[in-house]
C-alpha cells in the first residue's frame, strides 16, 4: 500500500471529463436503451458533483461522424437563470445531446449507407485532453493552496477494437505518404482505421505523459468479449477497465467502481484485472502473434521473414539507398 | 556556509548554496536573476513585464517550420531504432559556476530530464553514457534501454577533474557503436563544457573513423564554439550548438529526442524477431528473471521460453528475445505521420468576411476574445480549418500529435487522406 502524503489527496477537488458513446448503429441493435443508459450515467454525474462543491464535469459526445463538448458544469449557462426560474437539472445536457445526435445523424445519411463506422473515439479523446491540459495551465481553482485537483477521464465506449492489423491497404499509404503516390477513394475506408488506431495511441500515450489516469467501462453484452484496445488504454494511464456484467444495475457499478477518488481506490478491493493484451497483429495476413519480425525503418509486422518489406520497400540486409535507388527507377520505368 | 548569520532564518530552501563572492544574499538575488532584463517601457514610460508567451510561441513556430521544411527536403524516414552514447565531460571547466549552481549540476540534471523523455519518445532505442576526465574517456553505463539505471549510475558519479580529451572519448564510443546490430543509427551525443582537449594522437583520424563508422557526433558546447567540435559535427552529419543559459541548454538538449532524419546509407534495413508477451494476471505469482524475486503484481512472459520479466521493452534474459508491446510500436508511429503546423491567423484575415472564426479554441473551448472584445492571436489547422489558441497549439504539436478537429469529423478526414 503506497504510503502517500495522504492529507494532500483526501480533500479532492475532482475534474472529470466524460466521453459519451453515442453510436446509433450499436444501440439500435443492443437489448437495453440508450435513454436508460443514459440516466443512470447522469445519476452518476450527479453524485461526482455532490461529493464536493468543487468538483466539475465536463461531458463530451463521441457519434459515428463528429464528436462535441455537451456539458460543462462550470459553465455560467447551467446556473443563470434567465427568467428567474432554476434550469432544470442537466437541461443542457438533453438540449444539446439532442442536437448532437441529430446532427450526427445527418451527417450519417450523407456518407455511406451501407457500412457500420465506428465511433470517433480518437477525436474526443484529443478534444478531452485539450480540456485538462487548460486545466493544468490555469492552475489550481480552488483558493486553498493545499487542495489538488484531480484530473481524471472515463470513457464510456461501446465501439468494438480496432484492427490492429492491417492488410495491404495501409501498405498502400506508406507509399503515398513518402513518394505522394495516389490512392483510391475507396481504400479510404482502411487507411482511416489505421490513422484512427495511431489517433487513439498518441492520445492515451499523451495522458499518460501528463498522469491523467483513462477509466474504461465497455457496454457490451455479457457474451462477448473484453476490448483489449480498452483494457490497454486503462493499463497506460493506471486507470480502471471495467465491463459491466448487465447493464440494469449500471449506476451501482459506476458509483462502486469509478467513483472513488484516486487516493482511496488504494484501500478498495476493485475489480483485478485479468491480465492485458499486448499481442500484435501481422500486417500480411491480420493474424494475431506473439512472436514476429519487425521492419527496423517503418515498424510493420510481419508473421513470418521476408527478404523485402512490402510496406516500405526496403530490400532487408541492404543498405537503405541501394534500395531506395533501385525503387525509384522502378517506379520511373512503370 | 560562511554567511549564516547574515541570512534570514525561514530562508531555508537556499541552504546548500555556498556564497563565495562575498555578496549579501539579496545582492546575488539580482545579479543571478537580471530579473531587469525581463522589463519593458510601455507606452506612457510605465514599468512592466515583458509579455513572453507571445515571443515564445513565436519562437516555437519558428522551431516547427524548420523541422516541417527539413522533413520535407530529406525523404521521410527516420532512424527509429537508435543507439546513441550520451558523453559527459567532467573536466575542471564543468565545474564553472557561469550557471547555477555549476555546469556539472546543471548536466546532470537535464540529462535526467533529456533520458526520460528520450525513451518516452523513442522506445525501441538505447542509451550509454561515457564521462571524460583527466585526459581519459571511460564508460559509466553500456547500451541499455532502462532509463532509472542510467540516471542512478550518472548521479552517483559527480566529480570533475583534469582535462578532457575529445579524442579518447570518441575511440571508446567508436569501438562500443562498432558492436550493434547493422540496422540501428549510431549516434553520439557530447555535452562538452571544456575550451580545449587534451589528445594522445592525431584527432583528425579519429574524425574520419567516425565518419566511416557511420556515427552521427552532435556536440553541445557550454562555453564557446570550438573549431574542432563543429569540424566533428559538420564531418559526420550532426549538429553542434552552444548554450547560452540552462533553459537554452535544456532546449537544446531535448531537440536530440525526436528521432532524426535518416541519413539514408547510415544503417541497413533489417527483420527484427521480436515477441510479444501478454500482461499475467493480477496476483498470479511467479519468479521474475530481472530481480529474482517472487511477484505477484503480474509482469509478462516471454512467449519461447515462458518465463517472468517485470518491464518491457526489454531483452529476454533467457533466450535473448527482444519483448515489447504492441503500444510501445505504435509509440513511435507518429514520428512516421507528423501533423502538419498550423496556420497563424492574422487581425486582417480575422475581419475578411469569407473566413469567419468562431473565437473559441476547438480543443479546448477556451474564448479568444480578450477583454476589449478583440480576438486573441490564434491559429487555424490547414485542413480541417478549426481555430486553436496558442497553448493548444503547442499541447498538440509537442504531445498529442493529432488535430482535434480532424480526429472530430469522419468526413474532413477522408478529404484530408485523399489529397
Ligand atoms: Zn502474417
Ligand atoms: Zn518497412
Ligand atoms: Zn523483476
Ligand atoms: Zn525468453
Ligand atoms: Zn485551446
Ligand atoms: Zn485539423
Amino acid at each position: 500500500m503506497p504510503s502517500a502524503p495522504s492529507k494532500n489527496y483526501t480533500d479532492d477537488v475532482s475534474l472529470l471529463v466524460v466521453t459519451l458513446d453515442t453510436n446509433p448503429f450499436f444501440w439500435s441493435d443492443f437489448p437495453s436503451h440508450f435513454s436508460d443508459f443514459l440516466s443512470q450515467v447522469l445519476a452518476f454525474l450527479n453524485s461526482i458533483i455532490l461529493l464536493g462543491q468543487l468538483n466539475q464535469v465536463v461531458v463530451i459526445a463521441t457519434g459515428c461522424n463528429s464528436c462535441s463538448y455537451v456539458y460543462d458544469s462550470s459553465s455560467n449557462k447551467n446556473h443563470a437563470s434567465t427568467n428567474g426560474t432554476m434550469p432544470a437539472l442537466y437541461s443542457n445536457l438533453l438540449h444539446n445531446l439532442d442536437e448532437f445526435i441529430a446532427n450526427d445523424k445527418q451527417l450519417t445519411k450523407a456518407h455511406e449507407p451501407g457500412t457500420v463506422p465506428s465511433s470517433l473515439l480518437s477525436g474526443s479523446l484529443s478534444k478531452a485532453l485539450c480540456y485538462i491540459q487548460r486545466a493544468f495551465r490555469s492552475g489550481p481553482m480552488h483558493p486553498q493552496p493545499r487542495v489538488r485537483l484531480r484530473y481524471w477521464l472515463i470513457i464510456f465506449s461501446v465501439c468494438k477494437d480496432l484492427p490492429m492489423g492491417l492488410n495491404s491497404t495501409y501498405l498502400m499509404i506508406f507509399t503515398f505518404y513518402t513518394f505522394n503516390f495516389c490512392i483510391a477513394v475507396s481504400l479510404q475506408i482502411t487507411l482511416s482505421i489505421f490513422f484512427r488506431y495511431v489517433a487513439i495511441m498518441n492520445a492515451i500515450f499523451s495522458a499518460q505523459r501528463s498522469s491523467v489516469p483513462v477509466d474504461s467501462c465497455y457496454i457490451a453484452s455479457s457474451n462477448s468479449s473484453n476490448s483489449a484496445f480498452l483494457q490497454q488504454a486503462s493499463y497506460i494511464t493506471g486507470g480502471i477497465y471495467y465491463k459491466p456484467p448487465q447493464l440494469d444495475g449500471l449506476f451501482q457499478y459506476l458509483s462502486a467502481v469509478f467513483a472513488t477518488d484516486l487516493h482511496s481506490r488504494a484501500f478498495l478491493r476493485l475489480p483485478k484485472s485479468l491480465g492485458v493484451d499486448f499481442r500484435a497483429s501481422c500486417f500480411c495476413h491480420k493474424k494475431t502473434i506473439d512472436t514476429g519480425y519487425v521492419c527496423s525503418v517503418c515498424l510493420s509486422i510481419f508473421c513470418e521473414h521476408h527478404d523485402k518489406c512490402s510496406t516500405c520497400s526496403s530490400v532487408f540486409g541492404q543498405s537503405q539507398s541501394v534500395a531506395a535507388s533501385t525503387d525509384n527507377r522502378k517506379r520511373k520505368a512503370e | 556556509m560562511n554567511n549564516i548569520a547574515g541570512r534570514p532564518l525561514n530562508e531555508d530552501d537556499e541552504e546548500d548554496e555556498v556564497n563565495e563572492d562575498g555578496l549579501e544574499a539579496w545582492e546575488r538575488a539580482y545579479t543571478e536573476d537580471r530579473s531587469w532584463e525581463s522589463l519593458q517601457e510601455d507606452e506612457s514610460g510605465l514599468l512592466r513585464s515583458i509579455d513572453t508567451t507571445a515571443i515564445q510561441h513565436a519562437q516555437y513556430r519558428r522551431r516547427l517550420r524548420a523541422l516541417a521544411s527539413n522533413a520535407a527536403s530529406a525523404r521521410i524516414q527516420k532512424g527509429l531504432i537508435r543507439y546513441l552514447y550520451i558523453v559527459v565531460d567532467l573536466s575542471k571547466a564543468a565545474s564553472e559556476r557561469d550557471f547555477r549552481p555549476s555546469r556539472m549540476a546543471v548536466i546532470t540534471k537535464q540529462v535526467e530530464t533529456f533520458i526520460r523523455e528520450f525513451f518516452d519518445q523513442n522506445p525501441l532505442s538505447h542509451v550509454g553514457l561515457v564521462t571524460t576526465k583527466d585526459g581519459v574517456a571511460s564508460c559509466l553505463t553500456d547500451l541499455g534501454g532502462s532509463p532509472e539505471a542510467h540516471i542512478k549510475s550518472l548521479m552517483g558519479k559527480l566529480e570533475c577533474s583534469g582535462d578532457a580529451s575529445l579524442q579518447n572519448a570518441l575511440d571508446l564510443v567508436h569501438s562500443n557503436l562498432n558492436q550493434i546490430p547493422s540496422y540501428g543509427h549510431r549516434e553520439v551525443l557530447i555535452l562538452y563544457s571544456a575550451l580545449s582537449t587534451c589528445d594522445p594522437g592525431d584527432i583528425m583520424e579519429t574524425i574520419q573513423n567516425c565518419k566511416k563508422g557511420k556515427m552521427r557526433c552532435s556536440v553541445i558546447g557550454l562555453a564557446a564554439e570550438m573549431f574542432i567540435c563543429k569540424h566533428l559535427c559538420q564531418e559526420t552529419g550532426g549538429t553542434y550548438s552552444v548554450a547560452l543559459d540552462e533553459s537554452h541548454f535544456k532546449e537544446l538538449i531535448l531537440e536530440h529526442c525526436p528521432p532524426p532524419p535518416a541519413i539514408a546509407e547510415y544503417a541497413t534495413a533489417n527483420l527484427i524477431k521480436m515477441g510479444f508477451p501478454q500482461r499475467a494476471a493480477e496476483g498470479s505469482v511467479a519468479i521474475c528473471t530481472c530481480h529474482e524475486e517472487a511477484k505477484t503484481e503480474g509482469g509478462y512472459t516471454c512467449p519461447r521460453c515462458k518465463v517472468r520479466v517485470c518491464e518491457l521493452p526489454t531483452e529476454c534474459r533467457i533466450c535473448g528475445l527482444t519483448l515489447i508491446s504492441s503500444p510501445h510500436l505504435a509509440r513511435s508511429y507518429h514520428h512516421l505521420f507528423p501533423i502538419v503546423p498550423f496556420v497563424e491567423i492574422s487581425a486582417s484575415s480575422q475581419n475578411d468576411p469569407s473566413h469567419r472564426f468562431p473565437n473559441t479554441c476547438f480543443g479546448c473551448q477556451e474564448s479568444l476574445l480578450s477583454q476589449g472584445n478583440k480576438p486573441e492571436l490564434s491559429v487555424y489547422c490547414p485542413k480541417c480549418k478549426q481555430q486553436f489558441c496558442f497553448d493548444c497549439d503547442i499541447y498538440i504539436h509537442e504531445s498529442l500529435h493529432n488535430c482535434p478537429g480532424c480526429e472530430s469529423f469522419r468526413h474532413s478526414k477522408s478529404i484530408t487522406t485523399a489529397q
